[in-house]
């Protein structure tokens, strides 16, 4: 029986060696990118003077680790960690590929680190080893507004900057929020795109919207019922509010009822990716195209057929890029110490220009961004 | 704990009972092979952990990042019980899910927050009580059963809370998930769960009860025959689960200082992988509670360490998932070595060579082809 103990050891640090070596390899080769990236995010040091090590926050100092191991915190100027509500999106890819511009032109380093799933408790634990690390700043867009409030609290606690984008943390747990769009501007955009479809001769249209009870969508339609009761939009006569459930087929099925009830239908309005793309495949299917439009809000990946044949001659939505963008110049000014992130304080952001925290700790990106033949091979995602 | 029960009284006919293996008596005799191997592997852990992070041997940033691991263990607990049985319980997760809805739905109320969290307690004993219900009278497969309420009570859980959050729940209550014992770095669930583990070690290994959970997955039918109460053992264990699974949902809501319907959803998978990996086996009859506390602290180490290295979540599954491969393999060779006597069966062991190799060669090339990757796509 002793023998059977040995081989089995034997066996077993063999196993053990091949991972270790595993291990050892996968370790070296991690870091073995670093090098080659450094001089490139160093080099166009745009960082302006200020940023000499003595005026770093008091926190920099504080990571020096003892040892010379180089890590994220320490390899370049500043590290922040952009984290999404999940990985392989490529909605929060988009607003990476944002984040990374924006990295460039400070002169840091942004990590996209998210959990696999869209779980506040893998966010957690993942948000925990970020602490531990203590990198210059995260920005978090939060798998659960409540449950991140403990974990945002103690990286704040910790002398790390927190700031929120595309879905916020409830109060205390973040520093900033950058808000994507706000209700009045989603409401307008829909109402003014419909009447660019119909020109200004107007004409009948229809709000195919997610739930009866989605609390979003519900807004928007309030916005929209009162800008439709301006005169500018007089020409404009709506017909009827129909709810697809956000389900794709209960969402079609509720299209081609739409064109059976309201014969001289001209526009769909769809605030909601579903229903819009359900309308569109609608018209496409009926053979309505050039008779019925459909406009609303979506993503240029899923609709980009629809505009290109005309289906869809526009839709809205916020300019993802331009918001993971924004995010990185905000969340650099706060760890920087340039602002406080209080309202009222002011930073410039690159290429967007000048924004200032409104009264309720938020900075809105702007106006949605309209998408329409001429732009959307320019988006990608 | 007094060796009072002697293996001769607390199981008839042990012999044919318990399969060929002698009964061992001492604790250290339960301390098989692959308990030494786990030490090994959290040993070895902490030292790449140590060598290549500066953050990892600090005691902030450990005592945070073990409370995250800690509802787990609490709901690993019991799973080890029901897994040595030969059984499953997959409605842990939505159980506690159904459990911290309720606690937050009385809380909404202006209920009490105690009176509330009993209420879980309450409510995720007798969801407990139904799985043993379906398992040990219905005699309802415990796999088909516990995926049945592992259905039923998420969606109890969504039926409760709605869109709905619990929050504001008072200091008092989150202490449970994020207070620290007085004047150290030990978090109290941390300490919960260290005494449970004792707890439940201790039933496991030194009672009559725990004889009889690894008699009944070594051979159920001549269990019944020998008179060992099995349905109502089963019925137990369930219900213990069930409580287990509440309690880790205030531990969790707690934790979260909210509650909502989706809290802890996916955690029965981590739960048993902790079981599987600290050795339990899978098909029943064999476990010990130390190895699946230590297969515990070896994920929470190679994940937090990973999580310090940057390194992606996609990648983090992915070698945890390795690691119960390499557990199953190794343990498969275990077993073909003491099946076949002195003499190894080399073929088994070239093959699981091999599939080792070829993990490594995968995960050596996923981290060496990732960073290009990523520049090309985000450059």
């Amino acid at each position: 029986m002793k023998r059977n103990t040995f081989y089995f050891v034997m066996a077993a640090i063999a196993v053990l060696g091949m991972f270790l070596s595993a291990c050892g390899a996968a370790a070296t080769a991690t870091q073995a990118p670093a090098p080659t990236s450094m001089p490139a995010t160093m080099a166009p040091t745009s960082m302006p003077a200020t940023m000499a090590p003595t005026s770093m926050p008091a926190t920099m100092a504080a990571t020096q680790p003892p040892t010379a191991i180089p890590t994220a915190a320490t390899m370049t100027g500043r590290t922040y960690v952009l984290v999404p509500k999940n990985l392989g999106n490529p909605y929060f890819d988009a607003a990476n590929s944002g984040a990374q511009l924006a990295a460039a032109e400070l002169g840091v380093k942004v990590l996209y680190q998210g959990p696999t799933t869209a779980d506040a408790t893998a966010q957690i634990t993942l948000l925990d080893s970020l602490i531990a690390q203590k990198v210059n700043g995260l920005a978090i867009s939060a798998d659960d507004a409540d449950a991140l409030v403990p974990t945002g609290k103690a990286a704040i606690a910790a002398g790390i900057p927190v700031v929120t984008w595309d879905s916020n943390i409830a109060t205390g747990g973040t520093q900033l929020f950058v808000n994507q769009a706000d209700t009045q501007g989603i409401g307008d955009s829909q109402v003014q795109m419909a009447l660019d479809i119909t020109g200004p001769s107007g004409g009948e249209i229809a709000i195919l919207s997610a739930t009866a009870q989605a609390p979003n969508q519900n807004a928007w339609i309030a916005v929209m019922k009162t800008d439709l009761a301006m005169s500018q939009y007089s020409a404009l006569k709506l017909d009827g509010i129909v709810y697809g459930n956000d389900d794709d087929t209960t969402s079609y099925n509720q299209a081609l009822s739409l064109f059976k009830t309201y014969p001289n239908l001209k526009v769909i309005v769809a605030p909601t990716s579903v229903g819009i793309a359900a309308a569109a495949r609608a018209v496409k299917d009926q053979n309505l195209s050039g008779k019925v439009f459909v406009t609303g809000l979506g993503t240029p990946n899923a609709l980009r057929d629809y505009v290109k044949s005309g289906i869809i001659p526009e839709f809205a939505l916020w300019n993802v890029p331009n918001l993971g963008y924004l995010t990185v110049y905000a969340l650099d000014a706060i760890a920087t110490g340039k602002i406080k992130g209080n309202p009222g304080d002011t930073f410039v952001a690159g290429k967007l220009g000048s924004y200032t925290i409104a009264s309720d700790g938020t900075i809105l990106l702007g106006k949605p961004f309209v998408f329409n033949k001429g732009n959307i091979d320019t988006l990608n995602f | 704990m007094k060796e009072s029960i002697s293996p001769s009284t607390a199981v008839p006919q042990p012999a044919n009972l318990i399969s060929e293996r002698p009964p061992r008596r001492s604790f250290l005799g339960r301390f098989q092979h692959w308990e030494w191997m786990l030490v090994a592997l959290v040993l070895l852990a902490v030292v790449v952990n140590t060598r290549l992070t500066p953050y990892f041997l600090n005691g902030q940033n450990l005592s945070r990042t073990s409370v995250d691991f800690m509802e787990m263990g609490l709901m690993m607990l019991p799973m080890v019980f029901i897994i040595i049985t030969g059984n499953i319980d997959l409605s842990v997760a939505s159980n506690l899910g159904m459990c911290a809805s309720l606690m937050a739905v009385l809380w909404n109320l202006h209920i009490n927050i105690w009176v509330a969290a009993g209420a879980g307690l309450v409510a995720g004993t007798l969801g407990g009580a139904l799985n043993g219900f379906l398992i040990a009278r219905v005699k309802l497969p415990a796999l088909v059963a516990t995926l049945g309420t592992y259905a039923f009570f998420r969606g109890i859980a969504y039926v409760l809370l709605g869109d709905q959050a619990g929050r504001g729940y008072p200091p008092a209550f989150t202490y449970l998930g994020q207070g620290m014992l007085p004047h150290t770095l030990i978090p109290f669930s941390v300490f919960l769960f260290a005494v449970l583990a004792v707890v439940f070690g201790l039933v496991l290994h030194r009672t009559t009860f725990g004889r009889y959970l690894f008699a009944i997955g070594n051979n159920e039918n001549a269990c019944i025959y020998a008179g060992i109460p099995v349905a109502r053992i089963k019925m137990t264990l369930y219900v213990v689960s069930g409580f287990m699974s509440a309690l880790a949902g205030l531990v969790l809501a707690a934790r979260f200082g909210s509650t909502r319907p989706d809290i802890g959803t996916g955690l029965e998978l981590s739960v048993i992988t902790a079981a599987v990996l600290g050795g339990v086996d899978i098909l029943g009859g064999t476990g010990t509670m130390i190895g699946a506390v230590l297969s515990l602290v070896l994920i929470g180490l190679i994940t937090f360490g990973m999580g310090l290295k940057n390194i992606q979540d996609q990648v983090q599954t992915i070698a945890i998932g390795g690691l119960l491969i390499l557990s199953i393999l190794l343990a498969s060779i275990a077993r073909t070595i003491s099946a076949g006597g002195v003499r190894i069966n080399w073929r088994t062991v070239g093959l699981a060579a091999v599939l080792i190799l070829i993990f490594a060669v995968f995960f050596f090339f996923f981290y060496w082809s990732r960073a290009p990757v990523l520049k090309a796509v985000f450059g």
